[in-house]
């Protein structure tokens, strides 16, 4: 079964057209990689994915149901897809282990007990068990995504989404974060992430897709993608990440 | 390597932190002789005024009327701290009758003790939730509608129909009475801040109203004094919050329109007017309005009108703390799957709120001031009876000492809020180490 299907998908920001004829299918535990240029729609994309943004045209199925104004479809998507920020967004005023239960006690109906235990198991698998009794404010940026990560991982989704995880953090603490996420692609996730790592992308991707003004220019696995590029927009794309290296 | 830690000796301290800001250069060493020579000059005079030359009592005539004149020849020269004596319990209590004046005394202490009891963090935590303790509070809220719509219902065929109805009002009055207690007891297992103080409130209303439990009945018209500035504050500021937070959150709803529209004019209309033309609306106006026979009480009148116009400033003081909450936050909570009302309890609210504890606290404290222009609809707060003790002849010239006693009152409760609102503040910041 497909996890994820976009069937032409137009979305409009008054008149600026930000997402033009998005089709792309997910297929369950598959990763897929999007890239493209700064402003090209891929946080538009992948929010639309999960509603925290409306498509105005096509149609989004997610896990089967399809993405409508009925609230009870957004209720059930919302607790079978994960969604990891750029900028981390935990809760300042609560406790890490607290931001991780939150949800799972009041929209899973979990008791408090089994919520604290199953936080704790993902608090342990991103490495950081003996923060949980610590605000975010008193971790670095590194152990703050990882937080993130297995906040959302406690709502036990069938889908995770990462909207350029690593942009914010400093380079020494890229790699903790990108190897929870490898550790998490290898436990079978289904998974659709933002991210300029190419690195990441090689290890991990089934597909990648490079998206350029709205557009998706190019999609293919990651070996024919990096050094086959087709389009003149993809090859200038790679140049300037690479130059960046 | 150790003693590269400390800061160089001769820079903390507070001998050279008074070399570096006080007597840095010689024009700051000559402001800061001057002040002190002011400073000390002042002090001086205030001592020798309040303390030293004061007249603390004066004799009394036959007819018991006060003999100022040892006040009148000291006057300039010592205070004339008699007229506190003889007028304490009129500003402080009114025309509340002079026997039963241990009740509005106990309203103040009960008052004080609210605020002190509601600092402490212990009583804001969660008290027992089982579904037992929940129906007691639900039939005790059970029992107090019923008698309320029973007298509704009187009173809609009293003046629509000339009628009165066959319900037995006694036992009605008894059940809504044992209502009371049952929803105090649940609300205080429950939560026992908000059993706390709707327990403290009732008993508040009960000590100033009497009429039950062998208590004289008091009429409002004779009530005065702290207790009315006290009641209209903190009432006025319990109710008002949470419509504030309401309106807050309805001004800035994407979803309902209507509601944000209702919100937006709410807040415009009252911050567009001044609180006395409300208060005066209230007190004339409000009457015109209601049929015949149903007469809502001036006090009642007093408090809806300032907690309306205190629901407005502090909804702006909240929507600001909205506003100032980073998108990130809201768009966590909504890909976690909560729900609006759970995104705004333990996400948005928790957050903004704290935020704004300064400004919230500098709305209260000038609302807790405001009250005292309840004066023009003929209440009588604590402000009123110090000018109506001073209207007494022989005090009538002492107004500086009656002042100078009625703000100490003043700053002592707006102190105390201010003082508690940093160290919440403080605390709050420390929690999530900052
Ligand atoms: N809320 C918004 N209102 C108007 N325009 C927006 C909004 N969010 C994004 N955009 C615009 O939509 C385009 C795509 O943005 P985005 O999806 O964030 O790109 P990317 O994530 O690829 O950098 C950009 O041109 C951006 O300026
Ligand atoms: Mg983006």
């Amino acid at each position: 079964m497909n996890a994820i299907v976009l069937d032409k998908v137009n979305k409009w920001y008054g008149t600026m057209h930000v997402l033009r004829d998005i089709s792309l299918t997910v297929a369950t535990g598959e990763k897929v990689v999007v890239c493209g240029p700064s402003g090209s729609g891929k946080s538009t994309m992948i929010r639309c994915i999960n509603r925290l943004e409306t498509h105005q045209e096509g149609s989004i199925v997610v896990d089967g149901t399809e993405l409508t104004d009925d609230l009870r479809s957004l209720d059930t998507i919302r607790r079978e897809v994960g969604m990891v920020f750029q900028s981390f967004n935990l809760f300042p005023h609560l406790t890490i282990l607290e931001n991780c239960t939150l949800a799972p006690i009041w929209v899973r109906k979990m008791p408090k007990a089994e919520a604290e235990a199953l936080a704790m198991s993902y608090l342990e698998r991103v490495k950081i068990p003996e923060q949980a009794k610590k605000y975010p404010g008193q971790l670095s940026g590194g152990q703050q995504q990882r937080v993130a990560i297995a906040r959302a991982l406690c709502m036990r989704p069938k889908i995770m989404l990462f909207d350029e995880p690593t942009s914010a953090l400093d380079p020494e603490m890229i790699k903790e974060v990108l190897d929870t996420m490898i550790g998490l692609a290898q436990s079978g996730m289904t998974m659709v992430c933002v991210t300029h790592e190419m690195g990441f992308a090689r290890q991990v991707a089934d597909r990648v897709v490079f998206m350029d003004r709205g557009e998706i220019v190019e999609s293919g696995p990651p070996s024919t993608l990096f050094e086959a590029p087709k389009t003149d927009r993809l090859k200038l794309f790679l140049s300037q990440i690479l130059r960046g290296d | 390597m150790s003693d590269r830690t400390q800061p160089p000796a001769g820079l903390v301290g507070p001998i050279p932190w008074l070399r570096k800001n006080l007597f840095g250069s010689w024009i700051s060493t000559a402001i800061t002789l001057l002040l002190i020579y002011l400073i000390a000059k002042i002090v001086i005079a205030l001592f020798a005024w309040g303390v030293v030359n004061a007249i603390w009592r004066v004799p009394y005539n036959q007819n018991g009327i006060a003999q100022t004149a040892i006040c009148q020849d000291a006057k300039g020269l010592g205070a004339c701290w008699a007229v506190i004596g003889d007028k304490y319990r009129l500003i402080l209590f009114g025309r509340f009758p002079y026997d039963e004046q241990w009740r509005p005394a106990i309203v103040v202490v009960l008052f004080v003790a609210l605020f002190v009891l509601s600092t402490i963090k212990a009583v804001w935590r969660k008290g027992i939730v089982s579904p037992a303790v929940r129906y007691i509070a639900l039939a005790g809220a059970g029992l107090i509608l019923l008698d309320n719509l029973a007298g509704l219902l009187e009173t809609i065929a009293a003046v629509g129909f000339g009628q009165h109805l066959p319900l037995p009002f006694d036992l009605l009055a008894i059940l809504n009475t044992v209502g009371k207690c049952l929803l105090i007891a649940g609300l205080l297992l429950l939560w026992p801040a908000i059993g706390v103080w709707v327990g403290t409130l009732a008993l508040i209303l009960v000590l100033m109203f009497g009429g039950i439990l062998g208590l004289a009945p008091v009429a409002v018209d004779y009530w005065g004094g702290l207790p009315i500035t006290l009641i209209l504050a903190t009432f006025g500021l319990a109710f008002a919050f949470p419509i504030a937070v309401l309106v807050a959150l309805g001004r800035r709803s994407t979803q309902l329109p209507a509601v944000k529209m209702l919100c937006v004019v709410y807040v415009e209309l009252i911050r567009g007017v001044p609180l006395i033309s409300v208060l005066f609306m209230a007190s004339v106006m409000f009457p015109l309005f209601m049929p015949p026979g149903i007469n809502v009480d001036k006090l009642l009148r007093a408090q809806i009108a300032v907690i309306l116009f205190a629901a407005a400033y502090l909804a702006e003081v909240v929507r600001g703390g909205l506003q100032a909450l980073p998108k990130g936050q809201t768009e966590a909570a909504d890909a976690m799957g909560l729900s609006y009302w759970q995104k705004t309890a333990f996400i948005i609210l928790p957050q903004a709120l704290r935020l704004v504890i300064p400004p919230l606290v500098n709305t209260f404290i000038g609302f807790f001031k405001d009250t005292s222009l309840v004066l023009i609809i003929g209440l009588f707060d604590l402000l009123t009876m110090g000018k109506i003790a001073l209207s007494d002849p022989p005090w009538q010239s002492f107004s500086t000492e009656v002042y100078i006693t009625l703000a100490a009152i003043y700053i002592v409760f707006c102190y105390g809020m201010s003082r508690y609102s940093r160290g919440l503040e403080q605390e709050l910041n420390k929690a999530r180490g900052r």
